[in-house]
């Protein structure tokens, strides 16, 4: 946990030169700093004013225009101060060595909206979006946490708790206000909203986990029989040595995973043991583990060896189906026919040795994961924990709508508020009874 | 005078049964009063009980507390209100004949041991060294004692509006207690200001009673109390009637003469038990709202008119009721009023109701910002209790949110605050389903027999009861039958093999008890009661399982400890707001921080963090 008797700063927009670059500081020392470096007293709240800022000798670092936002009244809860100064690698400099001399510190990355979400700031899938854009390696994951760090999540789940919570509050009336004349069947309307509700739940969760994959990446794994050059291939896809790559068989013993950008998708190409008896304990757990991990998979690339055509290994061909691509490889030293799909895998021939086929190879797999990961619209759940919550509350909502009594309908809704809660924050009582309150004449 | 182990100030609901608890527990009491007269007044409406209030009634009582055995000796009209409802959101009521009431509480007070009942009012109170050591009375004499509970209802400061009236009073005919807020006042507690308020009462005679709808009680009534067996006071009906669009011009054309609306009355009144005027102007659409005319008793002609509070001026009051059918020509013994009060903010009290500022010191009731006698004795019994542990030693009493609705009441209060008259919902308890009327002896009373506060009498009869609860489910544990033996009797079973027992089957929505009783005889020999708490038992069983589980992990958080001198200001990380909050209300765990509004699940991790990271240091220096 970041102390709050440390005082950040940081470039704030894009980095490298530009014509204004924003810097901002975060913490207790943020007023003395900027007092220090204006040599003026604070500006009023949040105008932004023009000061000429000096380091500690009264040297000139730059003439711009600075903001004072006084605590708790700003981004991340404390007081911030904003430096709007010339973009460029010596202002940045200058200042970053100023603002050290002072005692402050250069933030870590996130750290501004780490302290944000700590003040009640942000919800917590907008600090989440946030994390996941500081760890985005491409477009595609870039544009899904920019949606989640903008509240697309947060919105969803907002709406959903705001019905819900109306829904509650209308049964909970029919509990607690039996004797003041509530209009009737307010049960019956609550109940139409649970049905629409879990129905829509549904429907985001059957999103076949895009949102989850596209943060975890396209999961392909190489599968074969020894010696068929799996391990040349992923190295060539990597453009660098991933795997030892050897002569001898089994040596690849454990997995073994290549990340890509791949057309802006995340991509992990996962190398495994070859598919065989194995003579070794240690090898076994290896070809055990490549089974498993070629159950997840999103993509199976099956390599075989074309030179030993037409004999196809069964073991390897046992692999192939819809979701899978079979690679003929050492098709430079091999002639002859290939089938045009096999198995219901599609057939691609390919050298490990010169290249041959691999343009075609990685348009295939960037197809297949931008099909999986973003067809269908873009996905809004993007982590185990918010499937798992929405999950929790659809099976409550399905029991809510079966149950027979009416307190037991009210701990199934709670029970599915609650759920939902834990996604941003948390479900309140006195909220709900705000809800009842609003709208019923309660009290004889 | 010689000095007393606890001086309980106010004869309300709340002082008497804090009184009653400290005297139980062996403390030399005092129930001091301004009139001896006024003990166990219904200042306003003439009823015990309801949803969610019931359930504290049988929770007061389950510790051997007073008030479900007053009402029972005093009800004339009993009702299980929700009755269709689950039995988790059923609540007792009764209608309540003043003058009996009142005299089953004198009497109770009577013949309660170690406990004295003094007239005179509390102007001032000694404190040396953080401790209160006395009362000072009106008449200057001082009164030594171990610990003080104040019940002071809406006498602090008290105001009366009716239209642009104001009379200084606690109650109507009563003097307000001006002494004691300014004690609070010089001790620095946080105090505001709330509202409540009362409708006009009716003379029955001249109410057209025969033109009215009736509602009787239910039939046999069902006492409040685990020692009552049966009532005895005769029964009464209420009628019901309601305003009119003619009546609501009237009160619109008249709004501001309203103390509410002229804005002579600037306070907070409770929002589920509005005045006439307010939910006329609320809910504009609404032509009607419904009045319960609640005889206040047996041989008093008082008619309570429930649902017509107000504080509009008397002669506007009076030209209300020529609007309302079989009222057009009742004749008005007492005018409705507003009352305004002085009420601590409750976040300075710790879960016992003990002051933070002052040891000994207890506040109980509407001092505290709630609303309702039951809210009132609830918190009575509790601060009677822990005030005797004050003063003779010995560990405080604390009831959690899972244990009753008394915890879930005094943790709101501690945590929250609030900001209205404070009243009880089912709603506010999370653990509804296992905090009800009918088991409240099972989850209190083993507590009130620990803690000293439950008699033999009680704990006997209580013995018994649990001893049967306890062979009738393992009787119904014993009884059990294949799928296919069920199917032959008409039960609906899945044919997986799996025996089921007569308790298990009451998951069954569709099984009836009648229906178990014909496949196991044995089970007509339960009473009617142990048969029906094990049918609540079963019915609930799947939900109470989730419960528990509920349960384990609020109790997880509640056992996280933040400790009374932790310094919030050296939280990294958190906001001034939240900060501000905790330093408020400083909650003894991290649940109860956690319940604090507006508290964000990180400044949690936040504050988790810091005092473990305390703790470790401490083991260090150790």
């Amino acid at each position: 946990m970041a102390s709050s008797a440390s005082t950040i700063f940081a470039l704030a927009s894009a980095p490298g030169k530009s014509g204004v670059a924003v810097f901002r500081i975060s913490g207790v020392k943020a007023a003395a700093a900027l007092e220090a470096l204006t040599s003026e007293p604070l500006p009023d709240a949040r105008r932004l004013v023009r000061a000429v800022v000096r380091d500690a000798r009264g040297e000139i670092i730059d003439d711009g225009l600075v903001a004072w936002f006084p605590k708790p009244h700003s981004f991340t809860g404390e007081d911030v101060v904003e430096l709007h100064l010339h973009g460029g690698r010596a202002v940045a400099n200058a200042l970053g060595d100023a603002l050290v001399t002072q005692g402050l510190r250069p933030a870590e990355p996130g750290e501004f909206s780490r302290r944000a979400f700590i003040a009640g700031k942000l919800d917590l899938t907008r600090a989440e979006g946030i994390a996941d854009l500081v760890d985005a390696e491409t477009a595609a994951q870039r544009r899904q946490a920019l949606r989640q760090m903008g509240g697309a999540l947060a919105t969803i789940v907002e709406g959903w708790r705001g019905r819900l919570l109306r829904a509650q509050a209308h049964i909970e009336a029919e509990i607690d206000f039996v004797e003041d004349g509530l209009p009737q069947e307010l049960g019956v309307e609550a109940k139409g909203v649970l049905t629409r509700l879990a129905d829509e739940m549904a429907k985001s969760l059957a999103d076949q986990r895009r949102g989850e994959r596209l943060r975890d990446g396209f999961q392909v794994v190489l599968l074969g029989p020894p010696n068929v050059g799996k391990s040349s291939i992923i190295n060539k896809l990597a453009g660098r040595d991933a795997a030892i790559v050897a002569a001898s068989a089994g040596t690849t013993r454990d997995v073994i995973e290549v990340h890509l950008d791949l057309g802006g998708f995340p991509v992990t190409i996962a190398d495994t043991a070859g598919l065989r008896e194995a003579e070794g304990e240690v090898e076994a757990e290896g070809i055990r583990r490549s089974r498993s991990r070629a159950e997840d998979a999103d993509l199976r690339l099956v390599v075989f060896d074309a030179t030993a055509l037409p004999r196809l290994d069964p073991e390897a061909r046992a692999m192939l189906g819809p979701n899978a691509i079979a690679l003929f490889n050492k098709r430079d030293v091999a002639a002859g026919m290939l089938p045009e799909s096999l198995d219901g895998a599609g057939v691609l021939a390919l050298s490990a040795k010169t290249g041959l086929g691999f343009d075609s190879l990685v348009s295939t797999i960037a197809t297949k994961a931008s099909d999986a990961l973003e067809a269908g619209g873009a996905a809004v759940l993007t982590r185990a924990r918010h499937r798992a919550a929405v999950t929790q509350a659809e099976i409550a909502l399905r029991q809510a709508l079966r149950a027979a009594l009416p307190e037991l309908v009210a701990e199934d809704v709670r029970h599915a508020a609650d759920a939902l809660g834990r996604i941003t924050g948390r479900i309140d009582i006195e909220e709900m009874l705000d809800v009842i309150f609003r709208e019923f004449c309660i009290g004889k | 005078m010689s000095g007393f182990d606890v001086i309980v100030v106010g004869g309300g609901h709340a002082g008497c049964e804090a009184a009653a608890a400290a005297a139980r527990l062996g403390a030399k009491t005092m129930l001091l009063t301004q009139k001896r007269d006024t003990i166990g007044a219904m200042s306003c409406n003439p009823s015990i009980g309801g949803l969610a209030k019931g359930q504290l009634v049988r929770e007061i009582d389950a510790l051997d507390g007073l008030m479900g055995r007053v009402a029972d000796a005093g009800g004339i009209q009993f009702r299980m209100l929700n009755a269709s409802k689950g039995p988790a959101v059923r609540g007792p009521r009764a209608q309540a004949d003043r003058k009996l009431y009142k005299r089953a509480m004198a009497e109770a007070l009577a013949a309660t041991a170690n406990l004295s009942v003094m007239e005179g009012s509390a102007e001032d109170l000694v404190v040396e060294q953080g401790r209160v050591s006395a009362v000072v009375l009106g008449t200057g004499e001082t009164i030594s004692t171990g610990a003080v509970v104040l019940t002071t209802g809406t006498f602090l400061s008290g105001l009366i509006h009716i239209g642009e009236i104001k009379i200084p009073a606690g109650r109507m005919g009563d003097a307000p207690s001006l002494g004691l807020s300014k004690t609070l006042a010089r001790l620095d507690f946080p105090l505001g200001r709330l509202k409540t308020g009362t409708p006009c009462r009716l003379d029955g005679r001249t109410i057209d009673w025969a033109s009215l709808d009736m509602q009787p009680g239910d039939d046999p009534p069902r006492p409040f109390s685990y020692l009552t067996e049966r009532i005895t006071t005769p029964q009464i009906q209420c009628g019901i009637t309601s305003t009119t669009p003619a009546g609501h011009a009237l009160i619109r054309a008249n709004l501001h003469r309203a103390p509410m609306y002229s804005g002579q009355i600037g306070s907070v009144g409770p929002r589920y038990c509005p005045s006439i005027e307010d939910k006329v102007v609320r809910f504009a659409d609404r032509e009607r709202h419904q009045i319960f005319l609640e005889p206040e008793g047996l041989d008093d002609d008082t008619v309570y008119p429930n649902g017509i509070s107000t504080s509009l001026p008397e002669e506007v009051q009076r030209e209300l009721l020529t609007h309302i059918p079989g009222l057009e020509n009742s004749v008005m013994l007492r005018p409705g009023y507003a009352i305004e009060y002085d009420y601590v903010d409750p976040r300075a009290l710790g879960p016992s109701l003990e002051t933070r500022a002052v040891q000994g010191l207890f506040f109980a009731g509407q001092i505290n910002g709630t609303t309702g006698y039951e809210e009132a004795a609830a918190q009575g019994i509790l601060a009677g209790i822990n005030a005797a542990k004050r003063a003779g030693g010995g560990e405080a009493f604390i009831l959690d949110r899972a244990d009753a609705y008394i915890g879930v009441l005094v943790d709101d209060l501690i945590t929250r605050g609030t900001s209205e008259p404070y009243r009880m919902f089912t709603s506010r308890a999370e653990y509804r389903l296992l905090l009800r009327a009918d088991n409240a002896d099972l989850r209190l009373t083993p507590k009130g027999i620990a803690t000293g506060v439950v008699g033999s009498r009680r704990a006997e009869a209580f013995a018994t009861k649990r001893a049967a609860l306890e062979a009738g489910h393992a009787l119904m544990d014993g009884l059990d039958a294949t799928p296919d033996a069920l199917r032959g009797q008409g039960v609906a079973a899945n044919r997986d093999g799996v025996r089921r027992s007569a308790f298990d089957l009451l998951r069954q929505p569709d099984v009836e008890w009648a229906q178990l009783a014909a496949i196991w005889p044995a089970l007509n020999d339960l009473t009617p009661d142990v048969a029906e708490q094990l049918e609540i038992e079963g019915r609930y069983a799947g939900y109470l399982e989730r419960q528990d589980a509920d349960i384990a992990s609020f109790r997880r958080d509640e056992g996280m400890a933040i400790p009374a001198d932790l310094d919030f200001a050296q939280v990294g990380g958190l906001s001034t707001e939240i900060r501000t909050k905790l330093t408020q209300a400083r909650p003894a765990t991290l649940g109860a921080a956690g319940r604090i509004p507006g508290v964000t699940p990180a400044a949690l991790v936040a504050v988790l963090a810091y005092v473990k990271r305390r703790a470790g240091d401490k083991t260090r220096a150790a």
